[in-house]
């Protein structure tokens, strides 16, 4: 799966979209390799709206039949919406992780978006991972 | 295929399926004494409808008990080779030490004056737990590993809180067990997580710059999960102890170093030991599991009440003028009958003994290790110890995971090994045979696992949709884990009622 290149990404394997004109809101979810990497996911754990999330620091968990790992944030901000539909179908982010979105985030600092990979360095950097 | 399963296929229903109106499996002599009504005796609380008790025969319920028996796989049925978990041979000697009367039926209200040959078992235990350790104080409470850890944490946090600052975090070492991270969040710590270096080691200048005086310890298991010695453990201890740190010891891979070395000589201020793991007490099934906790002279004050003390008069009673304590972590003196049977295992071998018993258990997984090398990817060439640890690279190439050569395992006989764990190696196959397998039965392990090697080339499928000799083939995980079923419901109003 080729990852799109109007996301950003962290070496979390998460990525965030801006998509809105104002470039206020962020959408945040994991990539396809982090998907691959957990096998199929049962659950899926996220804050509620009106949290704030902070960049680097974790939100919330993914448990797939292997293990439960921490969903990291990729900027600051508050939680405006969250994708309740994981709640009941948390296997959307195996068959459109790029799609399947966790969060919507009121983003606090626009400037922490250029410390993110864009998707060639991102798929370099989980190539020189899998090595 | 060598070995004989043990798996037998036999489609048994449940004890509710089976049951029609009337079968007994019991007859009563005729009525000797007055007669009563229920709902006189019991008012409101006498039941006329029992709901779903099966009625069957007595040879039913015999035969459905028995059958179902046959399924389960133990130690005592073959090699259980499931990594970190230590599941060696419980010896028949310390069952028969657990029923000797006065152990058995010994009472926890009973005087200490009647109850001096428990208090010995608890007292010789814990001194040779510490010689074992290294260690200075020990309390036996706690139930099991992570409630060890628990114990331990609390401990580390009691005494930095008497030196004014109980700090903020724990380091903890991207190969850990998953209960140390849940460990020191439970006792209010914030994780930061260590990486390994490329030996599968403590990354020693990670450490260097993330310790600092918020940091309040770092919980380390050493042979690490990866089946690997932290070589540099004395500099890690001092690196720690040099800001005011502790250094806490996840004892379940004990098993390695017992009568080799000893965590209180390597800088280790607290550490739990698993009864259940090194010690050969059951595990699994029930157990019940035992953690003992025991840690350096500084820690001592903070260890919970009671603790088993020799009085002047030479008998033996509990202390419970602790008043620096954390408090009780369990009802009365922890799972005494398993630190009968520990001890039992521990004087039946003696000091040379265990010391051999530590080198069979590292001689076996170097074995294993030797055999399967090139077979499976070993993504770690630094020594192994107790345990080894493989990756499924060779094998995802067909399509074919950790998991699903596991399963295939089983068809071979085998209780699978620890699969996907640690999670910093690419698809793990953690094996541990511990000491008590021979090697006739190692051999037939290798040769199990180079068959289904062979058969991840040829024959995919076969892996794929294994097991096959089970009562039930492959099941569906994932739904399992996204739709659970967690009880029976009856299919007709009959069976219901």
């Amino acid at each position: 799966m080729a990852y799109p290149k109007e996301l950003k990404y962290t070496k979390e394997h998460e990525w965030v979209r801006v998509e809105d004109a104002t470039g206020d809101i962020g959408t945040i979810g994991i990539t396809d390799h982090a998907q691959q990497a957990l096998g199929d996911i049962v659950f899926v754990e996220l804050p509620k709206p009106g949290a704030d999330i902070t960049a680097g620091k974790s939100f919330g968990t993914v448990e797939s039949v292997k293990a439960v790992s921490e969903l990291y944030a990729p900027v600051s901000g508050s939680v405006t919406a969250v994708n309740e539909e994981l709640n009941t179908t948390p296997e959307k982010i195996n068959r459109e992780p790029h799609t399947a979105w966790m969060l919507k985030v009121k983003i606090k600092d626009k400037g922490e978006l250029a410390s993110l990979l864009s998707a060639g360095d991102y798929e370099k950097f989980v190539a020189e991972e899998g090595k | 295929m060598k070995k004989a399963t043990t798996h037998i296929s036999q489609n048994e229903g449940l004890i509710f399926e089976k049951s029609s109106p009337g079968k007994r499996g019991y007859k009563l002599p005729p009525l000797d004494v007055p007669a009563v009504t229920a709902a006189k005796a019991l008012g409101n609380a006498a039941r006329a409808d029992l709901g779903n008790m099966p009625e069957v025969s007595e040879i039913e319920i015999i035969r459905h008990f028995t059958r179902i028996s046959t399924w389960n796989y133990g130690v005592d049925t073959g090699m259980y080779p499931l990594g970190s978990c230590t599941m060696k041979y419980n010896a028949r000697v310390n069952e028969a030490a657990a029923r000797i009367e006065g152990l058995a039926n010994a009472h926890p209200y009973q005087p200490e004056r009647l109850s001096q040959g428990a208090l010995r078992v608890m007292k010789t235990l814990a001194d040779c737990l510490l010689d074992i350790t290294g260690q200075d104080a020990i309390t036996l409470q706690p139930a099991a590993g992570a409630h060890g850890e628990m114990t331990g944490i609390l401990l580390i946090r009691a005494y930095l809180q008497s030196k004014g600052n109980p700090r903020k975090k724990i380091l903890i070492p991207d190969s850990a067990h998953g209960t140390n991270p849940a460990t020191a969040a439970i006792c209010g710590y914030a994780v930061e997580n260590l990486k390994s270096n490329a030996g599968g080691m403590v990354d020693v200048p990670s450490l260097v710059a993330q310790m600092n005086e918020d940091v309040a310890g770092l919980m380390l298991t050493n042979p690490n999960t990866l089946g690997i010695f932290e070589q540099e453990i004395h500099k890690i201890a001092d690196i720690l102890h040099a800001k005011g740190g502790l250094l806490y010891m996840d004892g379940a891979n004990m098993n390695a170093l017992v009568g080799k070395t000893r965590p209180g000589d390597f800088g280790v201020d607290v550490m739990h030991l698993n009864l259940h793991k090194t010690f050969s007490t059951p595990h699994g099934g029930g157990g019940p599991g035992s953690g003992p906790v025991a840690c350096k002279k500084h820690l001592e004050p903070f260890l919970p009440a009671p603790l088993v003390v020799e009085k002047k008069d030479g008998t033996l009673g509990f202390d419970y003028d602790r008043p620096r304590s954390i408090g009780r972590v369990r009802a009365w003196y922890g799972n005494f009958g398993m630190h009968v049977r520990a001890l039992a295992y521990i004087l039946a071998n003696g000091p040379d003994g265990l010391r051999m018993t530590t080198e069979d258990a590292v001689l076996n997984a170097n074995y294993i290790r030797k055999q399967l090398e090139g077979v499976y990817e070993l993504p770690y060439s630094t020594p192994s110890m107790h345990e080894v640890v493989f990756s499924d690279r060779k094998q995802t190439a067909k399509g074919l995971k950790t998991g699903d050569i596991a399963k295939r395992l089983i068809d071979y006989g085998f209780h699978p090994y620890t699969v996907s764990f640690p999670l910093i190696v690419h698809g793990a196959l953690m094996i541990e045979p511990t000491e008590s397998e021979s090697k006739e039965e190692l051999d037939l392990f290798v040769d199990a696992m180079r068959d289904i090697a062979r058969e991840c080339e040829k024959d995919p499928d076969l892996i794929l949709s294994a097991p096959h000799t089970t009562r039930l083939s492959r099941l569906d995980e994932v739904q399992a884990a996204r739709k659970p079923i967690l009880r029976w419901k009856p299919t007709s109003k009959g069976a219901a009622e």
